[in-house]
């Protein structure tokens, strides 16, 4: 490989990276700010895509729409569509123990793929969509020589995305209204007892996960350019999220990202493991990379389960004054 | 008419299948208080082993089945002696996550060994027998009676061994249980040798009465958990109830709806139980 190729290869492995990165930070805030099980990740994940991908497409005939709306309407559209999926199963599912929500959204996930898979009038079905648009031709159509360099934008494309996601559920983490989700997540019945609406904070906490997951099918669709029900299988867009997460130190935004950033990374490094097993060997090398991220969740739960960089809730504001103050004198 | 008793013999036979894995999601849930996601996998794992026995060592399915079962057993016994015990300190909900990486580690092995195409236990296609226009096949016989045999020695072994009586009473109330000098950790490994024997059971059936696959088990996860809920889980004879109830809407549905849309039945009578009755039919908290 040149070193144009590896610097290409860079930027998509990166853009990628990123992706999953906002993923990761969706299911953050319902996992580790909220302590919500959310086993259906991928469901949200593909809305996204597909409401994306229906809106911006050209008009066609085999599915719904092609409204050739501009991208950033597209992007909106998923995040609405995916927050409110998410508004009805937590309206339904969060005011009972956590294990039903985790088994309700097993089932969210089974009932989208079916119907990505048999709806073909609305998502062409198995034969996926192709020719999904990039975000901001207007800018590529308006500045000359910019259309070659499309990847590149659309990378700055998922920082931006990313950027804004982390600084927002950063400070969300650290206001009061994170603080109340600690507190839920910790103990239930005292945050019942302080007066606070548990089941509608945790509400807020999931459809605004789920919003964020949106975002990030979204961008999936517009980078890659063809989905198909097959991208959103649960292997690839649930559970690695999960070891993303966890990997990273669940509740931390910055370990949501820099897990996303490792186990992406340790994922293409096994492709290119299996790509020098024997021939043979060849078919299998997909399960035998799952198999080693399976186990490498248990060895992280069993070994370092706060992750790479575990939470660090910020100390309470009186706190830091009286600390302040004995600084001063 | 005639449809709708032949889908009712397809009903109790895919719900025989669901109420065995119902069982075994709904005594872990009792005994260890976690959604137990790799049980659906520790179904596939029981098929296969028993693919194993009769395709490479010619035995018959019911010598087969026991061997495979007792082998599935061994198999849960490891899983929860690598990791699920040393979880099992931490909030259940860790155990669910952990269960989740185990479903796909059992799912990557059985590919990995015996590859992704579909495989039967048996080629060729078994005659089914005709009633006044009614069908049934052998192999939906054997499920049937199979499944009524392991539900009565379920039933004996809860009711009149020592250990059964033990684990009723860990589900019922952990640490009354504990005060009164039960050894948990025998009992825990009792919940897996019984969820493992029925879940190995009711893989086994499935691929009798379809094909085997890798994702068999994980297809059918959530109709059994629809099922262990809708029996009120933890309670292993609501989970049979539940299975029959599942089993049987999900065929009939198919009167109404496209036969694709199948497991959506049971997650719409999920739904609507956990709106109704989290409780489930038989629970009692």
């Amino acid at each position: 490989m040149d070193f144009a190729g590896l610097i290409n290869y860079g930027v998509f492995f990166l853009t990628l990276a990123g992706i999953y990165a906002i993923l990761s930070l969706g299911l953050n805030i319902q996992w580790g700010y909220a302590g919500m099980l959310n086993i259906g990740v991928g469901a949200f994940f593909a809305i996204g895509a597909y409401a994306s991908t229906l809106a911006s497409v050209a008009p066609n005939d085999a599915y719904l729409g092609g409204f050739s709306a501009p991208v950033i309407v597209g992007i909106l559209l998923a995040m609405l569509l995916a927050g409110g999926l998410a508004f009805i199963v937590g309206l339904i599912t969060l005011p009972l123990r956590s294990d039903y929500l985790a088994i309700a959204s097993i089932g969210i996930a089974e009932i989208v793929r079916l119907v990505l898979k048999n709806e073909a009038w609305l998502t062409n079905g198995v034969r996926g969509i192709a020719g999904i648009p990039k975000p901001l031709t207007w800018l590529t159509d308006t500045i000359p020589g910019l259309q070659t360099q499309s990847t590149w934008l659309m990378f700055v494309v998922v920082l931006v995305a990313l950027g804004i996601v982390f600084w927002a559920s950063d400070r969300a983490y650290r206001s009061p209204w994170g603080r109340v989700l600690r507190a839920v997540r910790e103990d239930e019945p005292a945050t019942l007892a302080a007066g606070k609406n548990v089941i509608g904070f945790r509400l807020q906490a999931f459809v605004l996960g789920a919003m964020v997951m949106g975002l990030a099918g979204a961008l999936y669709a517009h980078f890659v350019g063809f989905i198909s029900p097959e991208a959103f299988q649960p292997e690839f867009a649930t559970f690695i999220v999960w070891v993303m997460l966890i990997a990273g130190g669940s509740g931390n935004t910055r370990g949501a990202i820099a897990g996303a950033f490792v186990i992406w990374g340790i994922w293409s490094g096994t492709e290119l493991l299996t790509n020098r097993l024997p021939p043979v060997w060849l078919t299998r090398a997909s399960p035998l990379r799952l198999l080693l991220i399976g186990l490498l969740l248990q060895v992280i739960l069993l070994m370092r389960p706060e992750g790479i960089l575990p939470e660090r809730p910020p100390r309470p504001s009186a706190a830091k004054r009286s600390s302040k103050r004995i600084q001063k004198e | 008419m005639l449809d709708f008793l032949q889908l009712v013999i397809y009903g109790i036979v895919l719900g025989c299948i669901l109420s065995l894995g119902a069982i075994g999601v709904s005594l872990t849930f009792g005994i260890l208080r976690f959604a137990n996601f790799a049980h659906g996998d520790l179904m596939t794992v029981g098929a296969y082993l028993g693919f194993v026995l009769i395709q490479q060592m010619a035995l018959p399915f019911w010598i087969s089945l026991p061997i495979a079962c007792l082998l599935t057993a061994g198999v849960a016994i490891v899983v929860d002696y690598l990791v699920f015990r040393r979880l099992r300190r931490r909030p259940p909900v860790i155990l669910l996550i952990s269960s989740f990486g185990i479903a796909l580690i059992l799912r990557s092995l059985i590919q990995l060994i015996w590859g992704s195409d579909q495989l039967v236990y048996r080629q060729g296609i078994q005659k089914p027998w005709q009633f006044a226009g009614l069908s049934l096949k052998p192999d939906q016989l054997v499920i049937i009676v199979g499944a009524i045999l392991l539900v009565a020695a379920l039933h004996f072994f809860l009711q009149n061994t020592r250990i059964g009586k033990a684990m009723r009473a860990m589900a019922d109330n952990v640490d009354l249980a504990k005060v009164t000098g039960i050894n948990t950790d025998r009992v825990v490994l009792w919940t897996w040798v019984l969820g493992a024997v029925m879940a190995c059971a009711a893989g086994s059936f499935l691929g009798l009465d379809t094909q085997l696959l890798p994702t068999m088990g994980w297809r059918v996860l959530l109709p059994i958990f629809a099922a262990a809920i809708l029996g009120g889980i933890g309670s292993p004879y609501g989970a049979i109830a539940g299975g029959l109830v599942i089993g049987l809407a999900s065929e009939l549905s198919t009167l109404v709806i496209s036969p694709a849309y199948k497991s959506a039945v049971a997650f719409a009578i999920l739904v609507v139980m956990l709106i109704f009755k989290p409780t489930g039919l038989l629970g009692s908290q």
